[in-house]
């Protein structure tokens, strides 16, 4: 039972945000948050609570991640570089939608 | 428009893909994952192409709704014919209790409601004055909500049905089972964003199994799954973060702390498995007022789990694939359902049906 | 009108003179052919005669289709039943590689139904026909008693002619499936509308007659559209399924290739329906010789209509009569024909 959903906070009023899922909105409770939230920030969402507040940091730090882990375990086999993409690349190179 | 938390990029997911096949175990392992959404990420992403042969990841009792016992159900069921609003998680709707599902009470004219969350039954229970019974199914992640809603003055005609379970216990219990053979935990994601990683490394201390909390993005998962396999070829056994950005190692103190006020420990039996000793959360003794049990004592019959040939007991306890069970996709299917793991969305039979899964392609 | 209360009541379902009313106030304005479309001798809308007669260009076949529409909510983000109605018949010809030319259109409306909001979907009606050149010819107007119907049902049965026809099932292995737009509008965009999710978005139905979109393209290019088909009910997966087994071959689409709005993206997750399994009422899907696929991608994309045309796959033969789906990060899975129920995952 995890689904949740990464929203960015578009306003906030008393205990609850709105918040948008790259065009779609809606309302989501802040009561089960570790930490403030402010508009422009995202959140995860899980059944109309936020759980997490996440930055588009964490996003580069993610990808960071996971080109370290692949550079070193195909490093540390002697197999040839492996083709990563350079990590100061946009987030998403896959992008769909308009 | 940007996704900054889409990672799926087929580059990476090479690098990733390449690594695993690097660390791939000479003998067979089987890694277990105990959450739906796991599998519905691996299933509708194709994942199981990129393991080695060797290597296969199971759901586990990842489901809510599946593993909610029947008596539960018949109790819900129960509480709608004695006059309650009974609330219900929509896939929960149609899980066949002993003798019929919430839905099937439906439609003989019980009131049964589906709502999206907790706050949904509050806004039922406002417009009623019937008593409003909501039936609360989940794990960590949605057992903060059902607290937050009785924390926040909810009212007089709420109660709670309390089924919410707790995920490390299970995995314990796995192990146990005969044939389970499991060799790495794929943690769940969002548990983990409230529950952090001490109740993992309490629970699985000195069982010598590698688990790692992983994310739900295509690569989240390949990445989590590289790091249980070098966990593996360095013969370690830790709980490991592959999900940072979303989990911190002490969880939410928010949402815990939630939990801890409205809720205590207690064992509960799960559909398929059994009871399991302090997997279940029950109201402490100062919300007992929100007591649906108490408000509605309902005697049920002897609860009937099992269905004859149907094999949900051993796909939630990862010791079978849908494709192993004789009724999957002939007898059973989403429209005509045997066995829970059908039905629930989380279910796996559920997902492989709908989304294509094999063990690999 | 004689009603002083502006719905529509048992009377006007008779036959008699408060019918004639409206049919001469609301159906026969709006739908009555421009001149000179059919030869002295037809009998169109305005004579209101049994029945009326069609003309077909000499050498042509005559191509017929019917549907019921019955979609609730009535009026939907982007459309309604009218336009629906009319976009939908005339997509079924045109899948079929036919011009429209006449459509006949009966209603059954519940006593009680507003008569602006009838007006409203006979107008959405009559523009989404001219759009395409056809004319409504005949049609039928019954009434049900309050509590017997709801709302509103529309039938329309759709008559075209084409000197060439074009199924859904001539797939060769080597052939490029292209969509002609964005997958998932609109049955995302009902989805979404649905009060119980209390979700806000801009997203709207495509629902689009096609054939100002498809017409030059069939012209030019009939011969070689091995499949043409409407994903509608049941989506992309139904109508690739119903291909693939009919033409025994395996049709391998590229997940990251398929045109999809961010909206649409965002309500799968947040639902948990793939939009791949629910309806578009303006999409084509066009199976096509790898020769002529490229230029039949930029005529589309010269259209309004076609803006987000793209290729999306090709026709191959590894697992016959099956869809394969290639996902963005890498993977493989099957895409199977859906079960027709999308049902949100709630959580």
């Amino acid at each position: 039972m995890c689904l949740a959903a990464p929203a960015q906070v578009i306003s906030i009023s008393d205990n609850t945000a709105v918040v948008d899922y790259n065009g779609v909105r809606t309302a989501a409770r802040l009561d089960t948050l570790t930490e403030p939230v402010a508009v422009g920030d995202y959140v995860l969402v899980h059944t109309g609570f936020a759980i997490r507040r996440l930055s588009p940091a964490d996003g580069e730090e993610t990808l960071r991640l996971f080109d370290e882990l692949a550079q070193s375990l195909l490093d540390s086999e002697d197999s040839p570089a492996p083709e990563l993409p350079n990590p100061a690349t946009p987030v998403d190179e896959t992008e769909r939608g308009s | 428009m940007p996704r900054p938390f889409h990672f799926a990029d087929p580059k990476r997911g090479k690098a990733l893909s390449d690594a695993i096949a690097l660390l791939a175990p000479p003998d067979p392992l089987k890694i277990v994952h105990v959450c739906g959404t796991h599998e519905m990420a691996i299933t509708q992403n194709g994942l199981r192409r990129f393991l080695p042969d060797t290597v296969d990841v199971l759901e586990g009792p990842g489901c809510p709704v599946c593993v909610t016992p029947t008596a539960d159900i018949d109790t819900a069921i129960g509480m709608a014919r004695a006059g309650a609003v009974v609330c219900t998680f929509g896939d929960m709707l149609r899980v066949p209790g002993s003798h019929l599902s919430l839905d099937g009470a439906r439609s003989e004219g019980a009131h049964v409601h589906t709502v999206l969350s907790a706050a949904d039954a509050v806004n039922v229970a406002r417009t009623t004055d019937r008593p409003v019974v909501f039936f609360a199914v989940g794990f960590e992640t949605t057992a903060p909500m059902t607290a937050a809603v009785l924390l926040d003055s909810p009212p007089d005609n709420l109660y709670v049905l309390a089924s919410h379970k707790t995920i490390p216990q299970a995995m314990v219990a796995l192990l146990e089972l005969p044939g389970s053979r499991i060799g790495g935990y794929l943690a769940p994601g969002h548990v983990s964003t409230i529950i952090g990683l001490p109740p993992y490394e309490t629970a699985l201390a000195d069982r010598g199994v590698p688990t790692v909390v992983g994310g739900f993005e295509p690569l989240d998962i390949l990445y989590a799954v590289a790091l249980l396999l070098r966990q593996r070829r360095d013969g370690v056994a830790k709980v490991e973060n592959a999900y940072p950005r979303a989990v911190d190692p002490n969880g939410s103190p928010v949402a815990r702390a939630l939990i801890e006020q409205v809720f205590e420990s207690a064992d509960a039996s799960w559909r398929g498995i059994g009871v399991i000793p302090g997997s279940g959360l029950r109201l402490r003794r100062t919300f007992q007022r929100f007591d649906a049990r108490k408000r509605f004592p309902v005697e049920i019959d002897e609860p009937v789990d099992a269905v004859p040939g149907c094999r949900c007991p051993d796909v939630l306890t990862a010791r079978a694939v849908p494709s192993d069970c004789p009724l999957f996709a002939t007898r059973c299917t989403p429209l005509s359902p045997v066995g829970p793991c059908m039905v629930g969305s989380e279910g796996a039979c559920h997902i492989w049906f709908r989304y294509g899964g094999e063990r690999s392609l | 009108m004689r009603s002083t209360d502006n719905r529509i009541t048992m009377m006007h379902g008779a036959g008699g003179e408060l019918m004639g009313e409206l049919l001469d106030r609301l159906i026969v304005p709006r739908f009555s052919e421009r001149a000179g479309v059919d030869g002295p001798s037809a009998v169109g809308l305005a004579a209101l005669d049994d029945g009326a007669t069609v003309s077909i260009p000499p050498g042509e076949t005559v191509v017929v289709t019917t549907d019921s529409h019955v979609v609730k909510p009535v009026f939907f983000p982007g459309g309604d039943i009218g336009r629906l109605a009319a976009a939908g018949t005339i997509n079924d010809l045109v899948m079929m590689g036919a011009r429209p030319l006449r459509l006949t259109l009966a209603a059954i409306i519940e006593e009680g139904f507003a008569i602006a909001d009838l007006e409203k979907i006979l107008d959405s009606f009559a523009d989404a026909l001219h759009a395409s050149g056809a004319a409504v010819v005949c049609g039928d107007t019954k009434v049900m008693p309050a509590g017997e119907l709801d709302g509103i049902a529309l039938n329309t049965t759709g008559i075209g002619s084409t000197a060439l026809i074009i199924g859904d099932a001539n797939l060769q292995a080597g052939d490029q499936v292209i969509v002609t737009g964005t997958i998932g509008d609109h049955g995302m965009a009902l989805l979404a509308a649905r009060e119980e999710f209390h979700l806000t978005t801009p997203l709207r139905s495509d629902v689009a007659p096609l054939w100002p979109l498809l017409a030059p393209v069939i012209e030019r290019h009939a011969a070689q559209i091995h499949g043409m088909k409407d994903p509608t009910r049941g989506g992309l997966a139904a109508a690739l399924n119903e291909m693939a087994r009919k033409s025994g071959t395996c049709i391998s689409i590229e997940d990251g290739a398929i045109p999809m709005r961010s909206e649409v993206v965002a309500l799968s997750d947040l639902l948990g329906i793939s939009p791949l399994t629910v309806a578009n009422e303006g999409k084509a899907i066009l199976v096509v010789a790898e020769e002529v696929a490229e230029d039949i991608v930029q005529m589309l994309i010269s259209h309004v209509l076609g803006v987000d045309a793209r290729r999306i796959g090709r026709i191959t033969d590894e697992y016959p009569g099956r869809v394969l789906l290639e996902t963005e990060v890498g993977g493989r899975r099957f895409l199977d024909m859906p079960l027709g129920d999308p049902v949100p995952r709630i959580c």
